[in-house]
């Protein structure tokens, strides 16, 4: 009899202590650039599927909700605060058979540095392109070096060298397909790839 | 020529060594990477593994980039794990699973998801999220 006591004790004891079922909220938000896809919450039977801009699926509710901007932002801004920077990409261009960069793209170079300077330790890959004027050799040895001239520009800004890397694919991953000696502006270009 | 090109992308793609497949990018306050015994505080360049369990504080904030762009933000008072990544550079085929078990989770979907919509998925302790191409936010209180 007290045996059973003690054990309807322990029991009660388990049943008040166990913790109550956690309030979970998923909300979707637009991207970027206004971008809205999709999440499927599957919640034991009950799926939920939330495709557009703040729809919002709650534990113990069947219903879909919207938050307004206005919640999302008192709710969880500095969490979406210390997501890190998003990754970007560019493309430069090049005065034929040489590593100095066009007109425009010397202006465009500051976009990158700009984008370079937002974050505390960016990672840069550099990869060099040329068109199909000149041996194939030639190429991936200009294609290099334009790779090169880049990094030094990043290097000069105080991007550190062991951030960045570079690559040279020469005439072999054309932007515009050309035959062999083509003069294609479009072609005789450096992807700067930031993270 | 091609194989080298192959293996500077393949770097850049996983950031460092082989079982490192993210970085961080953003520390806010107190934070902390359970690596199986070892404890180890947080700091912005350090990788991010597989299996790792990212812990905040209550005024804490981690962001991390992953090989395929996918970012993540944990919010204060939370605990993360990255059950599963891997990640193909060259196919963008790839599994991110991770589990929020308690806090708040900001998340931008990066490449794997678009070439494979179920790659990526969130698990929380009453459900489970199918994330196709997108932003969103995970709490749990």
């Amino acid at each position: 009899m007290a045996a059973l006591a003690v054990i309807a004790a322990i029991a009660l004891a388990v049943f008040l202590t166990r913790p109550g079922k956690p309030n979970e909220t998923v909300v979707v938000l637009p991207s970027a650039d206004g971008h809205v896809g999709t999440v499927v919450v599957q919640r034991g039977e009950t799926r939920q599927v939330l495709d557009q801009a703040y729809a919002t699926s709650r534990s113990g509710e069947k219903q879909v909700v919207k938050l307004s901007d206005a919640e999302v932002k008192h709710d969880f801004g500095a969490t979406l605060q210390a997501l890190p920077a998003r990754p970007t990409s560019f493309m430069l261009y090049f005065i034929t058979g040489t590593d100095e960069l066009t007109p425009e793209s010397k202006a465009e170079l500051q976009n990158v540095l700009a984008a370079l300077k937002d974050r505390p330790l960016p990672d840069v890959l550099v990869i060099g392109h040329t068109d199909t004027v000149g041996e194939l050799t030639t190429n991936d040895r200009l294609s290099a070096q334009r790779a090169e001239t880049l990094k030094g520009f990043l290097v000069d800004i105080g991007i550190p060298v062991t951030r960045i890397r570079t690559a040279g694919r020469g005439e072999r991953e054309l932007l515009i397909r050309t035959a062999d000696e083509v003069d294609e502006p479009r072609n005789r270009r450096v992807e700067i790839n930031v993270r | 020529m091609r194989s080298m090109i192959a293996l500077v992308l393949g770097a850049f793609a996983a950031v460092a060594a082989a079982a490192d497949v993210g970085e961080i990018k953003v520390v806010r306050g107190a934070a902390h990477i359970e690596r199986g015994k070892e404890q180890l505080p947080v700091k912005v360049g350090m990788p991010v593994q597989e299996a790792d369990k990212v812990v905040t504080g209550a005024d804490g904030n981690v962001g991390i980039t992953f090989a395929d762009n996918s970012l993540l933000s944990v919010g204060p008072s939370s605990v993360l794990a990255i059950d599963k990544y891997v990640f193909d550079s060259t196919t963008h085929a790839g599994q991110f699973d991770s589990t929020l078990s308690k806090g708040t989770l900001a998340v931008v979907s990066g490449k794997m998801v678009k070439q494979s919509p179920d790659a990526m998925r969130v698990r929380t302790p009453s459900a489970i999220m199918g994330v196709r191409g997108t932003d969103f936010i995970v709490k749990v209180d």
